[in-house]
């Protein structure tokens, strides 16, 4: 399954947020989607999942989904959206609940999915035990439980410390390289979009046009050998944002 | 400092941290007791102005030897868990909808809005004509005067329920119910029970104001007939009873809040 987005245009009341997004995302390979701050990065993500309605175009889903999938467009949030009053374990099961699978398929599920995020120890702690990265690997193993088509990632690693940031990046590839799940990924950290976008996808300010697609044909687990590749795909982006970036930082908020 | 000689960094920070201190609520209160008991037996505190504790004492000892305590406790207990529970549980539903629904939001909120600043015992004489003069309008009164502060508090807690959680559900497909029950009335939870704590002082006020009217028993009743025959001493210890419901309601509440939001920090 991949999903095209064709014409997509978004506006709030006067304000045009996206404009004439077309853009193809591939099964089996992460789009990382950067810009500068309020360039609607976020807002693309919620049109792709269906959270949000666009003014125009749409957003086609092209081939079956997975029978087994039972969430093909799943979200992983910056700030994790966990349940405060539920366990890590009933965190995770929370997007089974409305699928009546049964109690052993439900537990199997569970089991797995903490297992593959070395979870499986923490399994009764409520989230406010967890640090931060530990919140987002639950996060991570709620989306894998309903095992999505496609993972979408709203800056997932921004609430984080840098080290609690390379330490899960390095999870995230690891998962990739096992799983092959499909993800658009939104950040505005280059560093992290070349680290694992297969296509890096630049929106301008507002309102958003896509202004670039970079293509980086490095295998994601070869990626932390090749330093100044990704050095040199960081920085070319860098110069493309950058006068954009400055001028989105002068803008009122409220526009 | 000029000449450079080594001087420690003064200490700036802490206090603003009050910490638990066992013992001394208990002493304090022992002590007020004491004292008064020493003004009043040496007639600094005239026995007309206020009664010695002993004797406050001796009229609660009195009451439960006749066995009134539970005649007076009883009959007040009932009107505030029937007014409290039915006017909290319309309370909730109302809230709730308001909450949920925009046409309920519109039509019942400014509703709401208009009834909840209204002292209820004011409308008591209007519950007598409609709801009779006996148990009818002392519960009614309980339960207008509990039902619109949970209303309002349990709107508050729905508007406040943080919209990525329910993003969140909606992202994993859940259905509205399960989002409903799941997410948004955990999350309203902790407001609830807030509104709880309020909703239980203001039925304990409606009480004893509906009690004084035509009520043969009921500690409002009690407390009536006592200033009435200038019976201080019965006067005090029926509000002393007073303060141990309303001791007992708060710490109840508390279990349950310590109960139901042990995933709080």
């Amino acid at each position: 399954m991949e999903l095209r987005l064709a014409g997509l245009h978004h506006r709030y009341d006067e304000v045009e947020v996206l404009r004439g997004i077309d853009l193809t995302i591939p099964a089996g390979r992460i789009v990382c989607i950067v810009g500068p701050s309020g360039c609607g990065k976020s807002t693309l993500l919620r049109l792709i999942g269906g959270l949000e309605r666009p003014s125009e175009g749409v957003v086609l889903q092209i081939g079956d989904t997975p029978t087994a999938s039972l969430n093909p467009l799943t979200y992983i949030f910056q700030d994790f959206a966990l349940l405060p009053w539920r366990t890590v374990e009933g965190n995770v099961r929370l997007g089974l609940e409305d699928h009546a699978l049964g109690q052993d398929e439900t537990e199997r599920i569970v089991a797995d999915v903490l297992a593959r995020t070395k979870l499986s120890e923490f399994r009764t702690a409520l989230p406010r035990q967890l640090s931060g990265g530990m919140k987002q690997r639950v996060a991570i193993a709620r989306a894998l439980a309903v095992s999505p088509a496609f993972l979408l990632m709203d800056e997932p690693l921004s609430a984080l410390d840098a080290q609690t940031r390379e330490l899960l990046m390095d999870d995230l590839i690891e998962l990739w390289e096992r799983e092959r799940f499909s993800a658009v990924y939104v950040t505005h950290n280059l560093a992290e979009a070349v680290r694992l976008g297969h296509k890096v996808v630049v929106l301008s300010r507002r309102p958003g046009v896509i202004r670039e697609v970079v293509e980086i044909d490095i295998a994601l687990a070869e990626r932390a050998t090749h330093g100044p590749e990704l050095e040199a795909h960081q920085s070319r982006l860098w110069q493309s944002m950058r006068d954009e970036a400055q001028a989105a930082e002068m803008e009122l908020v409220d526009g | 400092m000029t000449s450079g000689s080594p001087n420690p960094v003064p200490f700036r920070g802490g206090g603003f941290k009050p910490k638990p201190i066992g013992m001394v609520g208990p002493i304090v209160f022992v002590a007020v007791v004491a004292l008064w008991e020493v003004g009043s037996r040496t007639g600094f505190i005239p026995a007309l102005v206020l009664p010695a504790p002993s004797e406050v004492f001796e009229a609660l000892r009195n009451l439960v030897e006749t066995g009134l305590l539970w005649k007076h406790l009883g009959a007040s207990l009932q009107r505030l868990i029937l007014g409290w529970t039915i006017g909290t549980l319309l309370g909730v539903a109302v809230g709730f909808s308001i909450g949920l629904f925009s046409l309920a939001r519109a039509g019942l909120g400014p509703m709401v809005a208009a009834i909840f600043p209204i002292p209820k015992i004011a409308l008591l004489p209007l519950f007598v004509i409609w709801f009779g003069i006996d148990e009818g309008s002392k519960v009614a009164t309980i339960l207008f005067g509990t039902f619109f502060p949970t209303v309002v508090a349990t709107y508050g807690g729905i508007d406040n329920v943080d919209r990525n959680l329910i993003r969140m559900g909606q992202s994993f497909g859940l259905t509205w119910l399960s989002i409903v029950r799941k997410i948004i009335l955990p999350g309203a939870l902790p407001a609830i029970l807030t509104g709880f704590r309020i909703s239980t002082a203001i039925a304990i006020v409606l009480l004893v104001a509906a009690e004084m009217i035509a009520a043969e028993f009921g500690v409002g009743a009690y407390i009536l007939l006592a200033g009435s025959l200038m019976a201080t001493d019965e006067l005090v210890a029926g509000v002393a009873i007073l303060s141990v419901i309303g001791l007992t309601v708060s710490w109840l509440i508390g279990r349950a809040e310590r109960f139901l939001l042990r995933w709080r920090t």
